[in-house]
């Protein structure tokens, strides 16, 4: 422990915190604009600038260790002038649209110049130039409203492992983004949206289809159907004043309702059917590998994840044989909604009009694949991220608050316990073992294998005993399977698994850092506290479904039944399953 | 770098106004690239090398690198442009470089240097169509008595007169037929 003195009160904190995280332990608040919990420290923005007794210049406190004795001011006439001039420069020259800003009334430069009073800009200099960057389906850059606090830089390379963005240029020339000041689709970015997520101001956002949704419910012979994924129901609140952690699964589907969609469903029946898909699929690969010898199809990934499938069509070519074929429940819905669902209407796949909520940037993309089209058409038609949908509650004069809680629409809306769980980190993995293991044994799962934990790499293992007759060959076997989330992770995960450190029948991988529901489309600002809290919202609505096991789905049965036939049927190939491009990497 | 890892004769790879062929020096890349594949911060050097092999720093070239020490082109591409020693244009037969510290700039290095632009047609950091002559500006060669200053490859001319200037390119141009001068 060091005893240190903020502000002439005494603590103690242990060596090696930096003076940023022990005034906020104690109660002090310090700004800053380029910091993020968990990253190394950027000190890029100057803002969080502290005094300390007996050094002549100012610190900052973001990547500054404390030291015995350490007297530490932060909010002395010098540290609020430095802080002034500090956001008063930046103000200079960032190209503040505010009233038609995404951003307006949530961008932390904006709160930050509030919180400090700035009433006036001392300085007179060149704006930065706005320059759209809309390359990509899903994501949209102004580098003319970036402040270059490299924020960004810090999750797509450290955290991500992509390497898209980085500073380029040098001084008022340096741009924050891809490869020469190019645009995004010129380099491997996977559209993750982690950079959206942590954007402080209005220089990244998702590409906005608010528009086109509008467009397609003010059109009177579009029947427009609606799914909602399991992460929107465990955030949406947070955008409506409810601490994070709060279901708002009934109030949700009545808000949709009330903005005019024909049919509210749930992406999570989605997910029941890809269960049923995968898991079927791991089944059959592990009969490939322990009774045809064909070791390679093992671990089986998963590919519910548009940001991780590719993460592996970039930089992993060689695995994308192992990548399950299942498309991801997203895809999967907007196939079925387009044919099983639009057969039941007597319409056409052209008639139905697929809107999908996600708190996932990717999805944009993903739904915009060339491939995309098993119905005919487009699939999905478009894509909202989590805000998007807040947004249009708000200008359509929703009270969320006060709306009742309402039930999802049949066929389509029903699912269990395992579909509500993809949405967090190991959830996947979770559903997919609930149902495997009862196939081959006839039991229940023993006991949740996976905890809903943050540890970047989980693994766990399942010794198979008194298995069915047909699946005799795996009597005694010990599946082991990992879990990863975050791109970073699932890089170290994918490198031990190539040095032959680790061995696995299956691995879950989610691109975003707790899964979905910290996927880049969500309520800004998401940290591990709010990860935890979305998190406990999901394993609540599952614990609370009377059906926990996606092959209990009564509909997903009717579906099969009506339908597919079985799974992996020619069918379900057909609109269920896809393949994957390796691309190029530079 | 350890020593024993500079491949010999890089530092004194062909120049830009010898004929050697593309292939020949995206042979040499590679080389480079092989030594240098495991070595941590080879980044930098790495970049040196093959602006020496290619006289700047080819947007093919800069794509081998990113692959071959692993690291994301945007990270590549963001340190080529942070330093100014690196260029990403092609360099001509001929660096002119132009005085700009304070004696010379008082004396009239700022006219020089204008009407240089004019008579080349290109502005600061770029080059002639026909690859003789690459524009740049310095901060004080260390010949200040002698301002207004312009270096020529590594011949200094000193007291340079604007209406010097159209022989004085002349001689240079015609160089190039005949030697291989840098």
């Amino acid at each position: 422990m060091v005893r240190i003195y903020i502000n002439d009160q005494e603590y103690d904190v242990p060596a090696g915190t930096t003076i940023l995280c022990a005034a906020k332990k104690a109660g002090i608040r310090i700004p800053t604009l380029c910091f993020v919990e968990g990253l190394r420290p950027i000190g890029a923005c100057r803002v969080c600038v502290v005094e300390v007794e007996g050094v002549r210049n100012l610190v900052a406190s973001c990547s500054t260790p404390v030291a015995e004795d350490m007297r530490i001011h932060t909010h002395t006439a010098r540290v609020r002038r430095a802080r002034r001039a500090v956001v008063e420069l930046l103000l200079s020259e960032h190209n503040g649209e505010c009233q038609t800003c995404e951003r307006n009334g949530q961008c932390e430069l904006q709160s930050l110049a509030a919180e400090l009073g700035i009433r006036e800009v001392s300085y007179r200099g060149e704006k930065a130039r706005k320059r759209i960057d809309i390359s990509t389906p899903a994501l949209q850059r102004d580098s003319g409203k970036c402040i270059k606090c490299r924020r960004c830089v810090s999750v797509c390379n450290e955290m991500q492992h992509v390497g898209a963005l980085f500073p380029q240029f040098r001084g008022y020339q340096t741009i924050i983004g891809p490869a020469l000041g190019r645009d995004l689709a010129s380099v491997p970015c996977v559209q993750c949206g982690q950079c959206a997520a942590i954007c402080p101001v209005g220089a990244i956002s998702e590409r906005d289809h608010v528009e086109a949704v509008w467009a397609a419910l003010d059109t009177p012979e579009n029947h427009v159907v609606v799914q909602t994924a399991p992460a929107i129901r465990a955030a949406l609140g947070e955008c409506f004043g409810y601490p994070p952690g709060t279901l708002v699964t009934g109030k949700m589907v009545a808000a949709l309702r009330r903005l005019g969609f024909d049919a509210v469903f749930d992406t999570n029946f989605a997910a029941d059917l890809t269960i049923m898909e995968e898991g079927t699929e791991f089944l059959m690969r592990l009969r490939k590998a322990y009774v045809e010898g064909q070791q390679d199809v093992l671990p089986m990934f998963t590919s519910c994840s548009p940001g991780w499938v590719q993460y592996l069509e970039f930089f992993h070519h060689n695995l994308l044989p192992n990548l399950s074929t299942c498309r991801s429940p997203q895809q999967m819905f907007g196939a079925i909604a387009k044919t099983y669902y639009a057969k039941k209407l007597d319409k056409r796949p052209e008639d139905i009009f697929v809107v999908s909520v996600m708190p996932c940037t990717a999805k944009k993309f993903e739904a915009s694949r060339a491939e995309m089209n098993a119905s005919g058409v487009r699939d999905v038609d478009a894509v909202l991220t989590t805000r998007e949908l807040a947004r249009m509650i708000r200008i359509a004069g929703i009270d969320f608050q006060s709306l009742p809680d309402e039930e999802m629409d049949a066929p389509l809306g029903l699912c269990t316990g395992a579909g509500v769980i993809f949405g967090h980190t190991g959830g996947v993995m979770e559903a997919a073992l609930r149902t495997v293991y009862e196939v081959l044994t006839g039991e229940d799962l023993p006991t949740p294998t996976l905890l809903a934990t943050l540890d970047g790499i989980k693994e766990a293992e399942i010794t198979l005993k008194n298995v069915r007759p047909e699946w005799s060959f795996l009597e005694g076997v010990t599946l082991r399977v990992a879990v990863a989330h975050g791109l970073g992770n699932a890089e170290k995960l994918i490198r031990a698994i190539e040095a032959g450190e680790r061995q696995y029948h299956f691995v879950e991988v989610m691109a975003c850092p707790g899964g979905c529901i910290g996927g880049g489309g969500q309520p800004r600002f998401t940290d591990n506290r709010v990860r935890l809290a979305r998190i406990a919202a999901i394993r609540k609505e599952d614990a609370g479904k009377p059906l926990r096991k996606s092959h209990q789905n009564p509909q997903v049965k009717q579906l099969y039944e009506e339908f597919l036939g079985e799974p992996l049927s020619e069918r379900s190939h057909k609109l269920l399953h896809t393949h994957y491009i390796a691309r190029e990497p530079v | 770098m350890p020593d024993d890892a500079k491949p010999a004769g890089v530092f004194s790879a062909p120049c830009a106004c010898q004929e050697v062929s593309e292939e020949d020096r995206y042979a040499q890349l590679d080389d480079i690239l092989r030594t240098y594949r495991n070595i941590p911060g080879a980044l930098i050097p790495v970049l040196q090398i093959t602006q020496t092999i290619f006289g700047y720093l080819p947007e093919k070239a800069l794509r081998k690198i990113a692959a071959a020490l692993n690291k994301p082109l945007s990270e590549v591409t963001g340190v080529v442009t942070f330093y100014s020693f690196f260029n990403t244009i092609p360099r001509g037969r001929h660096m002119i470089r132009v005085c700009l510290g304070t004696a010379c700039y008082v004396r009239g290095g700022k006219q020089v240097l204008a009407a240089l632009k004019e008579e080349l047609g290109i502005d600061v950091g770029e080059t002639t169509a026909d690859r003789n002559f690459s524009l740049d500006v310095g901060r004080c060669f260390g010949a200040c008595g002698l301002a207004p200053v312009i270096m020529i490859d590594d011949d200094v001319h000193q007291r340079v007169k604007v209406s010097q200037l159209p022989r004085l390119l002349e001689q240079y141009r015609d160089k190039q037929d005949t030697t291989s001068k840098t």
